[in-house]
């Protein structure tokens, strides 16, 4: 009874003492020998200049990315090895006469001001006021990208090729499984939203971008080299695809689209002077929502599977592992389902704006 | 904030990416594989509409058949009709006939006998006259010789005399 007693309160110490670590994490952070949850978050939703595998005995491996700067003096490439898996200003690289800097992942012009054996300066508020060269380096989440890019191209094209070899199209192989995918975007998608006499210029498109992204949300469920970048819970890789959305609904949109946002017919003039500016915001609203839908979603999931996997370092107790295992697995589970939704989603309300806006009304 | 701030790198690269990908794949992979799929569909419709074409002629053949069967017992139906009609016309006709005919035959039967009966009273009253006459004569002669031979002669001519 007493041991029993002991233990909860032991474990109830642990909370309180877990507890602190996570409401300070900054004081945490100060002491380098502290496992620091936020830190191991953020730099794994992040990207970054260097694919890192793991650690053996505190050594980081990792699989060196090209850097590549437009600087004042034109193109600079170098491997991001040069750095050292230095993330802290410290280790400066020199090409062309200019030296350089990566702190917290971006790259800088090295100010020879530094202190602490660093390369940067920042201000009170801790902003780095460091000048930056436009970084167009390929990445974790470029490469990443690429990856996805090459897999993309090698099912597909061997989906496509095996109807070929079929005799009355029916599809064979690889096709069995790509097809229906193929056709719930059809008529799942295209179809109800789009209509049938516009839906097929709009199903290369529709197809892309539903795989593109699918396959990139799987790639980050995966949790090892070369996968497991969050790519698309890049608020980059969102912005890019939402704006493709809003460039394509805003190209293609009739005039019925426009007088529905800016003269919205059938109703007293008040009201029409009172919805033109909220159909007005709506026009931006809607791609920005779908930016932060699927850069949320995802970069919500990656964040709660090492929550709950730091949850053993939290309690430094390997007694959790098998609750913490449970429940990232369950998550996982959770998230592959997520992950396809959300591809739908993106997708599906992509096709959405396009069909309003060249949906032809009856009135 | 870092989060949420779009770096032009990645914006940079997957604007590459997602152009290079839309046309690879838009060529190699969607064209072939929504070709075969759009194609299979059609023939999957234009054996279905053929199907439903050909019930539908045999629906229509079925509906002739049985136009024709009814049309083929209404008219035997008339024809049957129409044969009963002739016949009893033809009895009718006949019976008609036939009683003309032998009404005909009496009635010139009838004529014939009467012709035949005139003509016998005819000669009768002439054979009447001339026995009279003979009579007459042989009486007178004998007469003239004998009076009681006189009337045994008339006995004698009027028993031979046959009134008819």
């Amino acid at each position: 009874m007493l041991l029993r007693f002991s233990r909860i309160c032991t474990s109830l110490l642990l909370l309180l003492f877990s507890a602190n670590i996570l409401a300070n994490p900054i004081e945490a952070s100060d002491n380098s020998k502290e496992f620091d949850v936020n830190e191991m978050i953020m730099h794994h939703i992040k990207d970054s200049h260097e694919f890192h595998i793991m650690d053996i005995n505190g050594h980081a491996v990792s699989f060196p990315l090209p850097i590549i700067l437009w600087t004042e003096n034109g193109l600079v490439t170098f491997l991001s090895s040069e750095f050292d898996h230095d993330d802290s200003g410290k280790v400066i690289v020199k090409k062309k006469k200019q030296a350089f800097v990566k702190y917290h992942e971006k790259i800088y012009y090295a100010e020879q001001t530094g202190y602490l054996g660093k390369y940067v300066i920042y201000d009170d508020n801790g902003f780095v006021l460091n000048k930056k060269p436009l970084d167009l380096s390929i990445t974790k989440m470029v490469f990443s990208m690429f990856i996805s890019m090459v897999l993309l191209v090698l099912i597909f094209v061997a989906t496509a090729r095996t109807y070929s070899q079929s005799r009355n199209g029916e599809p064979t192989g690889l096709g069995k499984f790509t097809e229906p995918l193929v056709l719930f975007i059809k008529d799942e998608v295209a179809l109800p939203m789009i209509g049938e006499k516009n839906y097929q210029k709009y199903m290369p498109f529709l197809l892309t971008l539903f795989f593109f992204i699918w396959i990139n949300n799987v790639m980050g469920l995966i949790p090892f080299f070369p996968f497991s970048a969050n790519l698309s819970g890049n608020i980059a890789f969102t912005f890019v695809l939402a704006v493709i959305t809003f460039i394509i609904t805003t190209l293609v949109a009739n005039k019925d689209y426009w007088k529905h946002i800016f003269w919205m017919p059938g109703l007293p003039v008040p009201m029409k002077l009172f919805l033109a500016p909220i159909e007005f915001l709506g026009i931006f609203i809607k791609p920005i929502s779908l930016m932060i839908r699927l850069f949320a979603n995802i970069s919500a999931g990656h964040i709660i599977i090492l929550s709950l996997i730091s949850l053993i370092f939290i309690f430094k107790s390997i007694l959790l592992a098998p609750v913490s295992l449970f429940f990232s697995v369950f998550i996982s589970l959770i998230e592959v389902l997520v992950v396809a939704i959300q591809a739908y989603i993106f997708t599906i309300l992509s096709a959405m704006y396009i069909g309003s806006a060249i949906e032809e009304h009856e009135h | 904030m870092d989060l949420v701030t779009p770096d032009i790198g990645l914006i940079f690269w997957t604007t590459i990416s997602f152009a290079i990908l839309y046309f690879i794949l838009a060529k190699f992979a969607w064209k072939p594989i929504l070709g075969a799929v759009t194609e299979r569909e059609k023939s999957i419709t234009d054996a279905l509409s053929a199907a439903e074409k050909a019930k539908e002629e045999m629906a229509n053949l079925k509906a002739d058949n049985e136009k024709i069967l009814s049309e083929a017992k209404l008219q035997r139906e008339s024809l049957l009709k129409e044969a009963r009609e002739i016949k009893s016309k033809i009895i009718a006709d006949a019976e008609i006939e036939a009683t003309e005919k032998a009404n005909k035959l009496v009635k010139s039967a009838r004529t014939a006998i009467e012709n035949e009966k005139s003509a016998a009273m005819k000669e009768l009253k002439n054979t009447v006259v001339d026995l009279s006459l003979d009579i007459a004569e042989k009486l007178l002669s004998k007469e003239l010789d004998d009076k009681s031979k006189q009337a045994e002669n008339i006995q004698n001519i009027l028993d031979k005399t046959k009134l008819n």
